[in-house]
Formats: C-alpha cells, structure tokens, sequence
C-alpha cells in the first residue's frame, strides 16, 4: 500500500452564520496517497471546492482532523499553514493565475522563490519543468502570449517544480478544448504515476475520467462513492472521454 | 538572486499611467521639501552674511538687538574700555542703517549702509570686483554690488548720486552682496556712514571686539561684559544664531517655509500612498495566488516594499536633478535657494521613509488577502 500523503478523517465545515449558515461538508473521510491519481466529483454546490480549500490547508475544518505529510493542521495559525502549503502542496487553478508580467520561465520559478530557493540552479530547474511539460521553447515568454492549454501547462510546471507530495488541481480542463484538456490530464496523470505525487483532480467534466485511479464523488456536503476509474460507472458516453 | 525585485518593478511599470502618476507626486513633494528647505538655508546664510564676513570675535551689542540690522544704537564710548580689557587686540565701532539714496534721475530709493573704520579692516566689502575699496576713505566714496546696478541708477564705476542730500561716487563694485531685505548695502566708511544714518558722532551700532592670539575667549568674554553694563556682549557664532532665529522664527518666515516643506511631505505620502494602495488593489489576485502557493507574508511585503523603494529612489533622482536647475537658476536672485550634500541625504532618507510608509496601508490591505480567493475566480 503507497504512503498516505492527506489523511482527512470527520471534516466538518458550515460555513456562514445564522439563517444563512450551510453545512458544506458534513463529516468527510479521504485519504490520498503517493502515487494515485483521484479525481473528486460531484455536482456545483457539492462541496468539492470547499474539501479542496480544507484539503489545501487554505480553509480551517469546523471539525475533524487533517493531516499532511504527517503534520496535524489543527492549530497551526495562517504562516504555518502557508508553511505546510510551501513545503508540500502544489496547486493548480482552473484560471491558471499566472503573472502576467513575468515570463513562463519566472513563474515556474517563483514556487522555488517563496522556498528561498535562487539563482542559476533555480533557473535550471524551472526550465526542466518546463522541458516536462513541453514548454522548453517558451519559457522567455509571458502568460498573454500563451494559449489557454499553454498557459495551464505552465501552471502545472510552477505546481510540481518544487517537488511537492501532492498537487491539487482546480478544474484544470475547464477553459480548455478536447486536445489541451487531454495533454493537461497526461501531464497530472503522469506526475502520480511516473513521479510518485498523490494527484487530486477537482472536476465534473466526464471527459477526465479514463486518467483516475480512483474517482471520489460528493454531493450534499458528503461522500457518496468510491470506486476505480471507469467511465461507463457514470454512463459516460466513450466518444466524450479524453482518452489517455 | 530573488525574484522580488523582478516582480516589484514588473508590478510598478506595468501600468505606466499609474507610474508616472506616482513619480509626479513624489518629485512634486521632494522638489517642494527640497525648495523650502532650500530657502530656509539661503535665507539663513542671507541674513547672516555681514556677520560671516566680520572679522570679529565678540559682538558688543545694544541691549536687546535681536539682529544685526537692529537700529538701537549704544554709547561709542564704551570703546575704550573695552579696549582696555586684558586680551583685546582692536575694538572698531560699527554704524548702520537705512538711509535714501537719490538717483541722478532724482528718483529716491532706500537703501542699508554699512560703515566701519576701515583702517581696521573689521567689515569691508568683500567679492570686489572692480576698484579699489581703500579709495572708501575718500569724501562721498561708496561700494555698491553690482546687481543693483537699476536699483540705484549707477552703471559703472564713477556714477554718482547722493545719499541724504550728500553727493556720493561708486569707488568700488562688489559681486553677490545681496539683502534679503532686498534694499541694497551700501558700504561706507564710518564718519561718511554716521552723516548718511544721522548717527551722533557719540553713538554706534555695534563694536567689533578681535581678541589677541593668546588671549582666553571665555575669559576676555566675562570680563567685557563687565565693562559694558547692561549692554551685550555676545561671540559671533552666538550672535549669528540670534540673528538667524530673529529672521527665521521671530518674524514666522522660518515657520512657513517649514509648513510648506510639511506640506510637500504630506501631499507626497498620501499620493505615493494611494498609487501604491492602488496597484496593490489591483494585484491582489496575483498575491492571493503567492499566498495560495504557499509564500510567508514577509515575501509579500518585501515585493510592496520594494515597489516603494523603487518609487522613492527614481521620483528622488529626478527630484534632485529639478532641485539642481532651480538652484542654479536662483544662484543670483536676492534668496538664493541653497543645497548642501546634507540636506541632500537628508531628504534621500526622507524619500524613502515617506515612500516605505506609504506602502503601509497596502502592507495592510494585503494582510488581509485570503488565498482561498484564487479558487473562486
């Protein structure tokens, strides 16, 4: 059995006050291990996004525990979260949040700059991750003279540069068309299982189904399934799929 | 080396509208701080320089004179004893004050004479020119400064007018004796000058005290003071710091040229302040993102900071380079605008503490950032 990277056992989460108060997630049980890519689906206003914030160290549970890479979260304030998330965790955002004015190259790199991690070994490494995800040839280029799947490919480069245990991507194919959307899987798909990171992929699009190890589906604040990769389980029509 | 500076001045000149905006409001306040305290150091050389051009080392003064070009007047007898004190070299009786000067178009102006013994060469013109000031000893000879050449209907050496009805010639022509007042200096000898201000031949504006070589100042300083009763005696820098407090602050010049550099300071930090607040604002996703990524707070701030670094040190350099033309510019005017490589580093220093503390509020803004926004975009 691989290393369990994210353990989350009871996470409870209500969010807002009063008439206005909503249980998001209502007792959740997950783990993620090295090596495995997952994908966590559910309906909008399942609370995907809402695990993902607690499982990313961003949203502190109402309950339960979380631990990550053996380190409890409970207690620890905002710096040694963002300590957990530097040292650990690799994101990537469904609207890339690249900056714009520096060049692919530099952004890549900047994950290696909060980890106080410089200079020319710095600049090599960022464009190795950039070699990885097929980038090489733009890495003096800026963000807005990428395409969508380019700019994502750089996201996903600044995402595991630093070597993380586990990436967590947020609806990494949503902006994107048939072919970006099915390089960007290969991509994460790879990094859980040529790199050895636990990979959790937050989506409802169907089409990345075939890449998951495991698909964990939420609804109502709960999880409510889990079970291997296939897409015929959610009635997936195969000419939909991005094929791996 | 980091990437912060990288970031920083990618963030700043991004948006150049914004850049330029800000410059203009840190060289604004900067060349404002700089001009007023300019003219506070030009006025206080201004109204200090018959005292720095003295050859003096005790000022005895009428009771009271809060400056040199104080009209009290005390007895000129108190010359000898004072001149009698252990350690005195000379005693030289000065006489100044206003008088009017008629030009040959008949036209009247006032102006401030200023006469001395000018065998003892205690206050002579200085920065000469053209003549000769030995030639002051003659009846009716004055030097004037050039620069008043209009004020005084007078073009060259041998011009003539008259001074309280007395035919006088220019024998000598100075460069840069200017009045803060602007009512010209003239310089006369004493007997010349005492008819010119209606002065008895028995009274004087001030005595010029030189002290022997040997001699104690402190010493010789206690006891002419009890030589002269009531009168008083003060050291020159003593008596330059009297005037120069009397011009600067006694008369509310000093206190407005530094409301006006306060001004300058204040205008400057709110401007910088709200373009820093502002572009901050404006990349905040880009932070919450840093922060989502995992960065400390400190990282963040030494991105805003460095902004405001960058602000201050290219908005100080073009600051600097305005301040130099206006001194040059004014080197001649009747206050001329002085900067001294202190006053330079001290507004440096001020440049970029007004700019780091501008970058305060935005430092709080960013506090703030809750990284979990870069999910909801």
């Amino acid at each position: 059995m691989n290393e369990i990277i994210i353990e989350a056992t009871g996470i409870k989460k209500t969010l807002g006050r009063g008439a206005g108060e909503v249980k998001a997630l209502r007792g959740i049980d997950l783990t993620l291990r090295r090596g495995e890519f997952t994908l966590l689906m559910g309906p909008s206003g399942s609370g995907k996004t809402t695990l993902l914030l607690v499982l990313g160290c961003m949203l502190a549970p109402s309950s339960g525990t979380l631990t990550v890479c053996g380190t409890r979260t409970s207690g620890v304030d905002k710096e040694g979260l963002a300590r957990i998330r530097r040292d650990h965790i690799g994101f990537v955002f469904q609207s890339y949040h690249l900056f714009p004015t520096l060049t692919a190259a530099q952004n890549v790199q900047l994950a290696l700059d909060i980890r106080h991690e410089r200079g020319r070994k710095a600049g090599k490494r960022a464009r190795e991750a950039l070699n990885l995800v097929g980038l090489e040839q733009k890495a003096d280029t800026l963000p807005g003279e990428l395409s969508g799947g380019e700019q994502q490919r750089v996201a996903i480069a600044r995402a595991f540069v630093a070597n993380p245990s586990v990436i967590l991507a947020d609806e990494p194919t949503a902006a994107l068309d048939g072919n970006n959307g099915r390089s960007i899987m290969r991509i994460l798909a790879d990094a859980a299982h040529q790199r050895e990171r636990a990979v959790l992929v937050v989506t409802h699009d169907p089409r990345v189904i075939p890449f998951a190890d495991r698909i964990v589906e939420i609804e109502d604040g709960l999880l409510v399934d889990t079970g291997s990769g296939e897409p015929e389980r959610l009635h997936l029509p195969k000419t939909a799929a991005f094929r791996p | 080396m980091s990437l912060v500076p990288t970031l920083a001045s990618r963030n700043l000149f991004h948006d150049r509208l914004r850049f330029v905006a800000t410059l203009v409001g840190i060289v604004f306040s900067v060349v404002l701080v700089m001009i007023q305290m300019g003219l506070f150091l030009g006025f206080g050389r201004m109204v200090t320089t018959m005292i720095d051009h003295a050859s003096a080392d005790l000022w005895v003064l009428p009771k009271g004179a809060k400056c040199f070009e104080d009209p009290s007047l005390l007895d000129a007898k108190l010359r000898d004893k004072v001149a009698s004190v252990d350690g005195v070299a000379s005693v030289v009786p000065l006489v100044i004050g206003f008088s009017d000067w008629r030009l040959e178009s008949g036209e009247l102006t006032p102006v401030f004479v200023v006469g001395a013994d000018l065998r003892d060469r205690s206050l002579e013109p200085w920065n000469v020119v053209e003549g000769d000031v030995r030639a002051l000893s003659q009846s009716g000879a004055v030097v004037v400064d050039r620069s008043y050449y209009d004020r005084l209907g007078v073009s060259k050496i041998g011009s003539t007018a008259e001074i309280r009805g007395r035919r006088v010639k220019v024998v000598a022509l100075t460069d840069g004796i200017r009045s803060f007042t602007t009512t010209p200096y003239v310089f006369v000898d004493l007997k010349n000058a005492r008819t010119y201000t209606g002065t008895f031949p028995d009274r004087a504006s001030d005595l010029l005290v030189r002290l022997k070589p040997d001699a104690d100042r402190d010493t010789v300083l206690k006891a002419v003071r009890a030589q002269v009763g009531e009168h008083e005696v003060l050291t020159t820098d003593e008596f330059r710091s009297r005037s120069r407090s009397f011009w600067l602050f006694g008369t509310g010049a000093g206190a407005a040229l530094f409301a006006g550099a306060l001004l300058g300071v204040i205008v400057g930090t709110v401007i910088v302040a709200q373009t820093l607040y502002s572009s901050t604002k404006d990349h905040l996703s880009e932070f919450a993102t840093l922060r989502a990524m995992g960065s400390s707070n400190g990282y963040i701030y030494r991105v805003i900071i460095y902004q405001a670094l960058l602000n201050a040190i290219i908005g100080f350099i073009i600051a600097t380079a305005i301040g130099a033309v206006v001194v040059e510019m004014t080197a001649k005017s009747a206050l001329p605008i002085v900067i001294t490589p202190w006053l330079i580093a001290a507004l440096f220093v001020l440049t970029v503490v007004m700019c780091v503390a501008s970058a305060i509020g935005a430092i709080v803004r960013v506090v703030r950032i809750d990284p979990a926004t870069v999910f909801m975009r």
